[in-house]
């Protein structure tokens, strides 16, 4: 029998520490087949944030810095331009991108550093227990915001691809969602094409991912995954927003 | 044929495969594994078309598929 569909020879065979129904291990699949499919392996160095895939590194057959808080930008500059050989990405979560790591993340696409950044946004601090993230949904409960984000109070959720996407250096800014089936194949042409774009040495480039946080939710995976379609999708419209070909 | 293998252990009980599977085949087994989760099997295996999209979704790289014949590719991954 021949196996039409197996684990990515760059992921570990460890189980991993995320939650049941969390979409982390579709995205981590996603980077490791990216990584066979392009032949990267060998170069690959991942820049693990904090947050919930702080362990990372216990999933990739791949070097694996583990940096601090929101810095994981500043990190993977050093080693690209220390080593330009090398194929650097960072693999960020909202609170870490988004929040804390906001000035980091927004001058390496400034100054149009060759490395390539997977930016998961689940609306919500995963790992600390729910708090409310910079990129929290108008009205979403979380364990800070008990009634609900008041947009009043604090603002409306960022936009982080649009708002890179602004900046004149060419780069790639894509945003895609795991919640269903075409979500992942969109994901995965998306992160194909970041880490051809670095494998060419052309611009950087952030992929945006819309993923799931059943536990800090509140509510079962399947209809978490829903909750994405019905209302993270609408706020976060899903695309490409910048290509290097076409500069603003 | 193509045929869905599942490892039982790295199952997680989440459910998104059954929602996913187009054939609606899969289901939750009343049976726990190592980690006291029910885990996904399938049913009705010869009714599996192939498609991939159960595996695909799966966030736990539990499902492994197979085929000793002719498979229809439905979509580029």
């Amino acid at each position: 029998m021949e196996l039409i569909f197996k684990k990515p020879e760059s992921l570990t065979d460890t189980i991993t520490h995320y939650c049941p129904g969390c979409t982390h291990g579709v995205i981590h699949r996603i980077v490791a087949e990216v990584l066979d499919e392009l032949g990267l392996r060998e170069r690959a160095v991942g820049v693990a944030p904090v947050g919930c895939s702080v362990l990372a590194y216990n999933y990739f057959y791949c070097d694996f810095l583990e940096a601090a808080h929101g810095r994981a930008p500043a990190f993977a500059t050093g080693l690209k331009r220390a080593n330009p050989n090398l194929i650097v990405f960072t693999y960020q979560g909202d609170g870490d991108l988004a929040s804390i790591g906001g000035n980091e993340i927004l001058h390496a696409a400034n100054r149009g550093e060759k490395f390539t950044t997977i930016f998961v946004n689940n609306a919500v601090y995963g790992m600390t227990g729910g708090q409310m993230a910079p990129t929290t949904l108008p009205g979403q409960v979380t364990t800070t915001t008990p009634f609900g984000r008041k947009v009043d109070d604090v603002g409306y959720p960022i936009r982080v691809a649009e708002l890179l996407a602004t900046l004149r250096t060419p780069s790639y800014i894509a945003r895609t969602s795991v919640h269903n089936s075409e979500g992942i194949i969109a994901t995965k042409k998306a992160m194909r094409k970041a880490f051809s774009y670095q494998k060419e040495n052309v611009c950087f480039s952030l992929v945006e991912v819309l993923s799931t946080c059943p536990t800090n939710w509140g509510i079962p995976p399947k209809q978490a995954a829903e909750w994405v379609g019905e209302h993270m999708v609408p706020y976060y419209p899903l695309g490409e927003f910048k290509t290097p070909e076409k500069v603003h | 044929m193509p045929r869905v293998i599942i490892e039982k252990d790295r199952c997680k009980g989440c459910e998104l495969c059954v929602r996913a599977c187009p054939q609606q085949i899969l289901r939750m087994t009343r049976e726990i594994n190592v980690k006291g989760y029910f885990f996904a099997e399938v049913f009705d295996q010869p009714r599996c078309i192939g498609c991939t999209l159960c595996a695909l979704t799966c966030p736990d790289m539990a499902i492994t598929i197979g085929a000793n014949s002719v498979v229809y590719r439905f979509f580029e991954v």
